[in-house]
């Protein structure tokens, strides 16, 4: 094990990795006023980022979703629905979850 | 530096003036908080590690999805992957920054820093909004940073113990705490049917990823083939 692994798999390997993702997402914040007064970002790229949100999110709940099984699917459905006409987070998730919680109590 | 361009203005009562803006935010800010401390406790986080990532990485969406790898015991791979993950997920901050450098443009370094620190998709919109309203003042930015950190952080915390007190966590889905409020997102964003193409671009992709590699390795493919398909369409928006 080298230096490195062994900190990693102590306890201070949360930290660390804490600590990576605070350097990299400041990065993300920082670099788009420090470089592009040097830089232009090309359309092409631009339209890359527009895309990222959604994809990230629907990247990320759908093959959860497929894991967890139907009461997982139907709660999602139900809180883009709640949002949809509500734009209330706190509706959405309320709705969301006792949607997952019914159909797990139904056995789903 | 002193800029050929006028600089903005960096005052007090710019900060103040973004903190009340950021106002009618705070319920939303409220409830994303809560709900990622209850899903921090349910996947076995402690208390200082959940808010250390509310008060540094400050970032709901990368912290929401880091929780899904998180692990007991690290490695540099796993470290590098959550690394990655947080990178793509925050990679639209990039454009935020763009959008306001020119404004940002001859703010003293400190102040620039901190105001940086704190920008989120959030503040950015106040002070975007700010701006087209013909507000000059890149304290506001700040102003609703602070306001918004402070309000984060300290929803976290309710949000982890209550988590932490539940028996029987599935029987009400908290378990589903981050992939139902991931939804709930995707109502926001929706700008019609086109712009939605590299959405299903990149569900189709994390679901073929899923079946053919371990791990959570689909979220970062998925994505990234959803901004590549972003990328390769012509229409706007």
């Amino acid at each position: 094990m080298t230096v490195l692994e062994e900190a990693f798999a102590s306890p201070a390997g949360s930290y660390l990795t804490i600590f990576m993702m605070v350097v990299v997402t400041y990065f993300c914040r920082a670099s788009g006023v420090v470089f592009m007064s040097r830089l232009r970002i090309r359309p092409w790229i631009e339209r890359a980022l527009r895309a990222l949100p959604g994809s990230i999110v629907v990247a990320t709940i759908l093959p959860i979703a497929a894991q967890s099984g139907p009461a997982a699917f139907a709660g999602i459905a139900a809180a883009m629905a709640t949002m949809a006409a509500t734009r209330l987070e706190i509706a959405a998730i309320a709705v969301g979850l006792a949607c997952v919680a019914a159909m797990r109590a139904l056995g789903f | 530096m002193t800029a050929s361009s006028p600089r903005a203005p960096f005052t007090l009562a710019g900060a103040v003036t973004g903190a009340r803006l950021a106002l009618p935010l705070l319920p939303g800010i409220i409830v994303f908080a809560t709900a990622f401390g209850a899903a921090a406790s349910q996947k076995g986080l402690d208390v200082w590690q959940t808010m250390a990532l509310s008060a540094f990485v400050f970032a709901g969406a990368a912290q929401m999805v880091a929780l899904e790898i998180w692990r007991d015991s690290w490695t540099v791979a796993s470290a590098v992957g959550v690394t990655m993950l947080t990178m793509t997920i925050n990679a639209r901050m990039i454009l935020m920054g763009a959008a306001i450098q020119p404004w940002m443009a001859g703010t003293p370094k400190t102040a620039s820093a901190v105001t940086l620190f704190l920008l989120t998709d959030a503040s950015w919109l106040v002070g975007m909004r700010h701006r087209a309203g013909g507000g000059n003042d890149v304290a506001v930015l700040t102003g609703s940073g602070v306001t918004l950190w402070v309000t984060w952080v300290a929803a976290t915390l309710p949000g982890y113990l209550a988590g932490a007190f539940v028996e029987n966590p599935e029987a009400f889905g908290l378990d589903l705490v981050m992939p139902v409020f991931f939804a709930a997102m995707l109502a926001p964003l929706w700008r019609g049917v086109g712009p939605a193409v590299p959405w299903a671009v990149a569900g189709i992709v994390a679901l073929a990823v899923q079946q053919l590699f371990e791990g959570y390795i689909f979220i970062i493919v998925g994505a990234l083939a959803g901004a590549a398909t972003g990328a390769l369409r012509r229409d706007r928006s």
